[in-house]
C-alpha cells in the first residue's frame, strides 16, 4: 500500500500545470507542488493516514513537505482533515483516545513517530496554538513561564524574565500589558488572549508553531493584528496555519494545502493556488461553490 | 372505620366519580348528529374534576383530622385529670399522660393500674372511639356532597381541562414544598428542644464545657448537673475521626478521579468505575460492622505488635473506615469538577511540551480547586455527620484528646446513645440529644450551603 | 536558538519521566487501594457469613413413650401442647451417653441441642399423635456453640479454660461425629424466624418484613411526591423566582444533610407532634421519605432535562395544553431515568440505619409485623443490633444478614442498570 501510495503521489508531483480544461476531476493523489525536493524542508510527510477508533479515517495518504520559515496555509471545507492533519506534526493525536496515525513524518530527516523520539520534546519543538484561546487560569506572567519552567529553559529568575519579556514582545502583547504581569491571563480580551497564547509558545522557542483557526474566535481588528503578527514571527519560526478564511490564507501565506474528505487535494504556491488552480475541488471551493 | 377502609373507600369513591362525571359530561354534550360535540374539553377531564371534587377536601379534611387527632385528645385528656395532677411539674404531668396513652391501648394492664389512671384511660379510649366514628362520617360525607357538587356543575361549556390543570399545578407546588417543609421541621424540632436544654444547661456550659458525662444528671432536680454536659470532647472527637477520615478520603478519591479520566484505559475505567460505586453503595451499618470488627481488632493487634497501646475502640480504626467510605463520594465529585475543566486546557499544555502529570498538576487542578474545595467541604460535612460506623466502632467515652490511638466519642454517636433507648422526652439527657442535634445541623448547613455554592460558581464560570 | 532549547529539554527529560511516572502510580495505588479494601471487606463478610446459611443439627433416638412425656392415654391436644418433650430429648442424650453424673455436665449433655428441639419435637407429635409409643430418630437442631464447633469455629488446641467447649463435651461430640449423627443443613429458620436471643434460632425474617413495610411507605410517599415537584420544577417553576430558589437551594442542601439529622426531625415532629406509632415502618417511612425525597427530585429533574425541547414544541405546535404536553410526551419518555433514580433512591433508603435508630426502631422484634403499625425492626438495624451481641453465633448471623442485605442491594443496583441500558436513548 505504501508503495502504491508513494506511486500515486509521485504522479501528483509529475503532473504538470494543466489547462482549465483538463483539471483533475478524480482525487488520485495530490496536484501542484506538494514536495521541496530537499530544499530546506522541514516537515516531511509520507503516506500519512490518520484513523480514529480504529474504523474511521480521517486522513488519507497524505505526502508533503514542509519548508524552513515558511507559512503554509491549510484550506478547505469543515471536517476536511486539515485540523486533524495539523495535529499529527506535533504528536497532539496522541492525546485522543483511539486515534491511530500511520505513515513517515520526519522533522528536520529525524522520524517524529520513532521509539527515540519524545512527544515532550517534539511538542516543545514544535507549538501549537489553539482555535479558542485558551490562557490557564493563572497570571499573564506564569502563563509565559509555564513553558520554560516545565522544560528548564531558565537558570534563574532573571532569564526567566527576560524570556517572558521578550516571548511578550515578539506577540506584540508587551506594552498593552506590562504594568499587569502578575493579572490573571484570564481577564485579557479575546485578540489579547490569544497573542498570549502565542507569546506563550514562542516562550519555549519552538522551530515551527502549529496554528489551527487562531482567529476563528476574534473579531476582525484582533485578526488583523494576529496576521500582522504571523508575518512578523516568519522571520524565526516554521508556522502551518490552517484557516477557514481563503483571504487569511491569501494574506499570510507563501504555500497553501486544499484539504478535501481527508484527502490533500492540491498543494502549490498560494498565488497559484488562488489564482490557477490545478483541481475541480480546489476551483470550487476557491470560488465558492461549496465550503 | 380504620384507616386503610376510609382510604379503599375513597378510592372506590373516586374511581365511580371519575365514571359518571365522563359520563354525564357525555349526556349533555349535543350528539354528534346533531352538529357534533360541544364540551369545551375531552370527556375524561370532566371525570377527573368530579374526581377532584370528590378527593381534594375529603382527604385534606382526613389529614388533617389524623394529625391533630392524638395531640388535641391528649390535651383534653389532661384536662380532664384531676386537678392534682394538673398541678405538678410539666414533666411529671407528660409522665402521666405517657403512661394513660399505653394503658388505653392495652387492656391487659389497664385492670391492675390505679383508679385514676384506669379512669383516664378509658376516657381517652372512649374519646378515641368517638373521633374516630366522627372522622369517618364526616370524610365520607364530604366525598360524597363533593362528587354530588362537581356532578351539577358539570356543563357542556365548563372549562374541565383548565381547572383540572390548575389543580394538578398546585399540587405539584405542594409536593415542590416540602423540600421547605422538612427544613423548617428540622430547624423546629432542634431548635425547640435545644432551646429547653439551654434552660437546663447553660449554652456556654456546653458550648466550652470540657466535661461530658450525660448519664450523671439523669435527674433533673440533681445538683451540680450541668458540668456533665460540655461538648468539647465530642467536638474534638468528631473532629479528630472526620480528618482521619479525610486524610485518607481526599488524596485517595482524588488521585483515583484523576487515573480514571486521565490515565485509566477504557477497560480498566469500564471495571473500576462499578467498583467504587459498590464501594458507595454499601450501607454505613456494614461499614460499622467491618471497621468494629475487623479493622479495630487488627489495629490493636498491630499496635501491640510494635509497643503501642491501642484502644479497642480507636479513633483510628473509625477514621480509616469512614475514610474508606468517603473515598467514592469524594472520587465522582472530583471526576465532575475535573471533567468540566474544557480540554481546551489540556490541549494548550500539551502543545506546550508538558507531559501528562505536569498538565494535571498545573493547569488542571488550579482550574479546578474551586471545584475540589467544594467537594472537599462536601466530604467533611458528610465524615462530620456520619453516624452508624462511629456508633458501632468509636467509643462512647468522652475522652478530651487528639491522639488517634485513644477511644474518642463524637456528637453523632452521643446523639444515638441519648436517643436509643426508651427514656422521657423531657430529660435534660434527652434534649441534650437535640442541642448535639442542633450543633451538627448548624455545622454541616454551613458546610452544604458554602460548597453547593462554590461548586455552583464554579460550574458557571466554564458554562 | 532552537538547539539549545532541544538540549535543555532533553535535559531535564528524565526527571520529568520518572515524576510522571510516579504520578501515575500514585493515581493506580490510590484506585488499587480502594478496591482491596472493598475486596478485603467483602471476603471478610462472606467467610464470616457463609457458615450462617447452615446450621449443624444432632440425630438423637427419641423415645416418646407417655410415662416420660407425662401424657396420659390418648391425649388431648391441650395435653400434647405442655407435655414435657425436654424430658424425652434429656433422656435420649442420657441413654446415648450413659454415665454422666456431675451436675454441671449434665446441663452441659441437655444443652447439646437447642432450647428450640423441644418446640419442633411438640409440633411433630401434635402433628402426628400416633408418634406416642413410638421411637423415633430425629435431627435436632443444636446449641449455637456446638454449631460453631461443628463448623470449625472453635480451636481443639485452644486451652480448655479459654475454650467455649469443653473436653468432656469434645469426647461427646466425636462421638456424635463417629456415628454420623451430627451434620449441616441448609439454615431455614434463618429465613423464617424472627429475631431471637438464642443465635441458632434467630432469623431475619421479621427485620426483612419490617424493611419491607417501611420500603413499601417510602416508595408510595417519595416517588409520587419526588416526581411531581420535579416536575414543577423542571418544566412549570418560573425562573427566577424567590420561592422556587429557596425550593431549589433547600432540596440539594437536603441532599447533604446528615441522616441523624432526619432521625431527630422524625422523633420531635412525627412521634412527638403528630402522634405516630414509635418503632413503626410508617413511621420510619415518612422518615425515609424525606431523607430520599431529594436524591428522586435530583434524579428526575436530570431525567425530565434530557428530554429534548422538541418533543415539548412538538406536542405544544399540535395544540397540547403545557400540562398535556409534559404528563403525555415528556414524562412517558423521561420515565427510565426517573425510575432508575427512584430504585437508587430506595437502594440507600434500604440501608439507611441511623434514622432508624432515632425513631424507636430497634427494639427486640420476635414477631413477624403485620402491618405498617406494629412495631418492627429494619434489616440493617437487625444488623447493629446483632453486631453487638457477643455470642460467637452471632457474629456469624450479622454476616449472613449484611450478606442478604447486599444482595437485596445489588439487585436493585442491576435492576437500575438494566432500565438505564434497555432504555438509554441519545438525543
Amino acid at each position: 500500500m505504501t508503495d502504491t501510495t508513494l506511486d500515486m503521489s509521485l504522479k501528483g508531483t509529475m503532473t504538470k500545470p494543466k489547462e482549465r480544461s483538463e483539471f483533475a476531476h478524480t482525487i488520485d493523489g495530490t496536484v501542484g507542488k506538494p514536495f521541496l525536493d530537499g530544499k530546506d524542508t522541514k516537515f516531511h510527510c509520507r503516506g500519512v493516514n490518520v484513523f480514529y477508533n480504529g474504523t474511521k479515517q480521517a486522513i488519507f495518504d497524505t505526502s508533503v513537505d514542509i519548508g524552513k520559515n515558511e507559512v503554509i496555509a491549510m484550506i478547505g471545507p469543515s471536517g476536511c482533515g486539515k485540523s486533524t492533519f495539523l495535529r499529527c506534526l506535533n504528536r497532539m493525536n496522541d492525546t485522543i483516545d483511539g486515534c491511530l496515525v500511520t505513515g513517515t513524518i520526519n522533522l528536520d530527516g529525524e522520524d517524529i513517530h520513532a521509539k527515540a523520539q519524545d512527544p515532550v520534546l517534539l511538542r516543545a519543538r514544535v507549538g501549537m496554538v489553539f482555535q479558542k484561546p485558551n490562557p490557564f487560569p493563572k497570571s499573564i506572567y506564569d502563563n509565559v513561564a509555564y513553558g520554560p519552567r516545565l522544560h528548564g529553559l531558565a537558570a534563574n529568575r532573571a532569564e526567566l524574565d527576560e524570556i517572558v519579556e521578550s516571548s511578550l514582545r515578539k506577540a506584540g502583547l508587551f506594552n498593552e500589558v506590562k504594568d499587569r504581569l502578575q493579572a490573571p491571563g484570564t481577564g485579557l480580551s479575546g485578540g489579547q488572549q490569544q497573542r498570549l497564547c502565542i507569546a506563550r509558545t514562542i516562550a519555549v522557542s519552538p522551530e515551527v508553531i502549529l496554528m489551527d483557526e487562531p482567529t476563528s474566535a476574534l473579531d476582525p481588528i484582533a485578526t488583523a493584528t494576529i496576521e500582522e503578527l504571523i508575518d512578523e514571527l516568519r522571520q524565526s519560526f516554521t508556522i502551518c496555519i490552517v484557516t477557514h478564511s481563503m483571504q487569511q490564507a491569501a494574506r499570510i501565506s507563501q504555500r497553501t494545502a486544499y484539504f478535501h474528505l481527508g484527502y490533500l487535494v492540491e498543494v502549490n504556491d498560494t498565488k497559484t493556488v488562488f489564482t490557477n488552480p490545478q483541481h475541480q475541488l480546489t476551483e470550487n471551493y476557491i470560488t465558492g461553490r461549496f465550503g | 372505620m380504620s384507616t386503610l377502609g376510609i382510604l379503599l373507600t375513597l378510592t372506590v369513591l373516586a374511581a365511580f366519580s371519575y365514571y359518571i362525571g365522563r359520563k354525564r359530561s357525555l349526556a349533555l354534550a349535543t350528539p354528534v348528529k346533531r352538529g357534533g360535540n360541544n364540551l369545551h374539553s375531552l370527556p375524561s377531564y370532566y371525570g377527573y374534576l368530579v374526581m377532584i371534587w370528590v378527593l381534594i377536601p375529603a382527604l385534606l379534611v382526613f389529614a388533617l383530622w389524623s394529625a391533630l387527632e392524638k395531640p388535641l385528645l391528649t390535651s383534653t385528656m389532661i384536662s380532664h385529670l384531676p386537678a392534682e395532677i394538673q398541678n405538678k411539674s410539666p414533666d411529671e404531668i407528660s409522665l402521666t399522660t405517657n403512661r394513660v396513652l399505653s394503658l388505653a391501648a392495652d387492656d391487659a394492664a389497664r385492670t391492675s393500674a390505679e383508679p385514676v389512671m384506669q379512669a383516664a384511660a378509658e376516657d381517652y379510649r372512649q374519646m378515641q372511639q368517638t373521633s374516630s366514628m366522627i372522622k369517618t362520617l364526616l370524610v365520607l360525607a364530604l366525598a360524597i356532597a363533593g362528587g354530588f357538587i362537581g356532578w351539577r356543575y358539570i356543563k357542556p361549556e365548563t372549562r374541565a381541562r383548565n381547572q383540572v390543570e390548575r389543580v394538578v399545578q398546585f399540587i405539584m407546588i405542594t409536593c415542590a414544598s416540602i423540600a421547605i417543609l422538612t427544613t423548617v421541621g428540622i430547624v423546629f424540632s432542634v431548635l425547640f428542644e435545644s432551646i429547653r436544654f439551654f434552660g437546663h444547661v447553660n449554652i456556654f456550659d456546653f458550648l466550652f464545657g470540657t466535661h461530658w458525662s450525660p448519664q450523671t444528671a439523669l435527674r433533673a432536680d440533681q445538683a451540680g448537673s450541668s458540668g456533665a454536659f460540655g461538648a468539647i470532647p465530642l467536638f474534638v472527637g468528631t473532629l479528630l475521626i472526620s480528618f482521619i477520615a479525610l486524610l485518607i478520603a481526599v488524596p485517595l478519591g482524588l488521585m483515583s478521579a484523576i487515573y480514571l479520566s486521565e490515565y485509566a484505559s477504557t477497560t480498566m475505567r469500564a471495571y473500576a468505575k462499578p467498583a467504587m460505586e459498590i464501594l458507595a453503595g454499601i450501607p454505613t451499618v456494614v461499614y460499622g460492622f467491618f471497621a468494629a470488627l475487623t479493622v479495630a481488632p487488627f489495629i490493636r493487634d498491630l499496635g501491640s505488635m510494635v509497643g503501642l497501646s491501642v484502644a479497642s475502640e480507636s479513633a483510628l480504626a473509625a477514621g480509616i473506615v469512614m475514610g474508606v467510605m468517603i473515598i467514592p463520594f469524594m472520587s465522582s465529585l472530583s471526576d465532575d469538577v475535573i471533567n468540566a475543566v474544557p480540554q481546551s486546557m489540556r490541549d494548550g499544555s500539551y502543545g506546550l511540551g508538558a507531559t501528562k502529570s505536569e498538565t494535571i498538576k498545573q493547569v488542571l487542578l488550579p482550574a479546578a480547586l474551586p471545584g475540589i474545595v467544594g467537594a472537599f467541604l462536601l466530604a467533611a460535612s458528610r465524615a462530620i455527620g456520619e453516624t452508624m460506623i462511629v456508633v458501632m466502632a468509636a467509643g462512647l467515652m468522652a475522652n478530651l484528646t487528639v491522639n488517634p490511638l485513644d477511644a474518642v466519642t463524637t456528637i453523632t454517636v452521643q446523639i444515638v446513645t441519648l436517643l436509643k433507648g426508651d427514656q422521657e422526652f423531657d430529660s435534660a439527657k434527652t434534649l441534650a440529644a437535640f442541642a448535639l442535634g442542633l450543633s451538627l445541623f448548624i455545622v454541616t448547613l454551613i458546610l452544604n450551603v458554602v460548597a453547593l455554592h462554590i461548586v455552583r460558581k464554579y460550574r458557571e464560570q466554564y458554562d | 536558538m532552537s538547539s539549545t532549547t532541544t538540549e535543555k529539554v532533553k535535559a531535564t527529560l528524565a526527571k520529568r519521566y520518572a515524576r510522571e511516572k510516579r504520578f501515575r502510580a500514585y493515581g493506580f495505588i490510590s484506585i488499587a487501594l480502594s478496591i482491596l479494601f472493598l475486596a478485603i471487606l467483602l471476603l471478610d463478610i462472606f467467610s464470616k457469613g457463609l457458615p450462617a446459611f447452615t446450621s449443624t443439627y444432632i440425630k438423637l433416638d427419641v423415645v416418646l413413650d407417655a410415662p416420660t412425656l407425662g401424657l396420659e392415654t390418648n391425649p388431648s391436644q391441650e395435653q400434647l401442647k405442655v407435655a414435657n418433650y425436654n424430658k424425652a430429648i434429656q433422656t435420649s442424650l442420657e441413654t446415648m451417653f450413659p454415665g454422666v453424673e456431675d451436675r454441671k455436665q449434665k446441663k452441659a449433655l441437655k444443652a447439646l441441642v437447642s432450647d428450640d428441639a423441644q418446640y419442633s419435637l411438640r409440633d411433630q407429635v401434635m402433628a402426628n399423635p400416633s408418634l406416642i409409643g413410638t421411637t423415633q430418630s430425629l435431627w435436632l437442631l443444636a446449641d449455637d456453640d456446638i454449631d460453631v464447633f461443628h463448623k470449625g469455629g472453635i480451636d481443639r488446641a485452644t486451652p480448655e479454660a479459654d475454650r467455649r467447649i469443653k473436653d468432656f463435651q469434645l469426647v461427646w461430640l466425636d462421638k456424635l461425629e463417629a456415628e454420623e449423627r451430627i451434620e449441616s443443613q441448609f439454615n431455614t429458620n434463618f429465613f423464617t424466624r424472627g429475631d431471637s436471643r438464642e443465635p441458632e434460632q434467630a432469623g431475619i425474617l421479621s427485620a426483612l418484613i419490617g424493611s419491607f413495610y417501611t420500603m413499601l411507605v417510602t416508595l408510595l410517599l417519595s416517588f409520587p411526591i419526588g416526581v411531581a415537584a420535579a416536575i414543577y420544577l423542571e418544566e412549570f417553576a418560573p425562573k427566577n423566582n424567590f420561592w422556587v430558589d429557596l425550593i431549589e437551594v433547600n432540596i440539594n442542601n437536603l441532599a447533604a444533610v446528615p441522616s441523624i439529622v432526619f432521625g431527630l426531625l422524625g422523633l420531635a415532629v412525627f412521634i412527638q407532634f403528630f402522634g405516630t406509632p414509635r418503632s413503626a415502618p410508617l413511621t420510619g417511612g415518612l422518615v425515609m421519605t424525606l431523607l430520599v425525597l431529594p436524591t428522586i427530585i435530583i434524579a428526575s429533574r436530570a431525567a425530565l432535562r434530557a428530554v429534548p425541547p422538541s418533543i415539548r414544541e412538538g406536542a405544544l405546535g399540535l395544540g397540547a395544553s403545557k400540562t398535556q404536553a409534559v404528563f403525555q410526551n415528556v414524562l412517558p419518555l423521561a420515565m427510565p431515568g426517573i425510575l432508575t433514580g427512584a430504585i437508587i433512591g430506595m437502594a440507600h433508603a434500604l440501608g439507611e440505619t441511623a434514622p432508624l435508630l432515632m425513631i424507636g426502631m430497634v427494639a427486640f422484634i420476635m414477631d413477624v409485623p403485620n402491618g405498617v403499625t406494629s412495631p418492627a425492626a429494619a434489616l440493617p438495624v437487625q444488623i447493629f443490633l446483632w453486631s453487638d451481641s457477643p455470642e460467637r453465633a452471632f457474629i456469624e448471623r450479622t454476616s449472613a444478614a449484611i450478606i442478604v442485605l447486599l444482595a437485596f442491594l445489588i439487585l436493585m443496583n442491576l435492576l437500575a442498570v438494566i432500565l438505564r441500558k434497555k432504555f438509554e436513548r441519545r438525543w
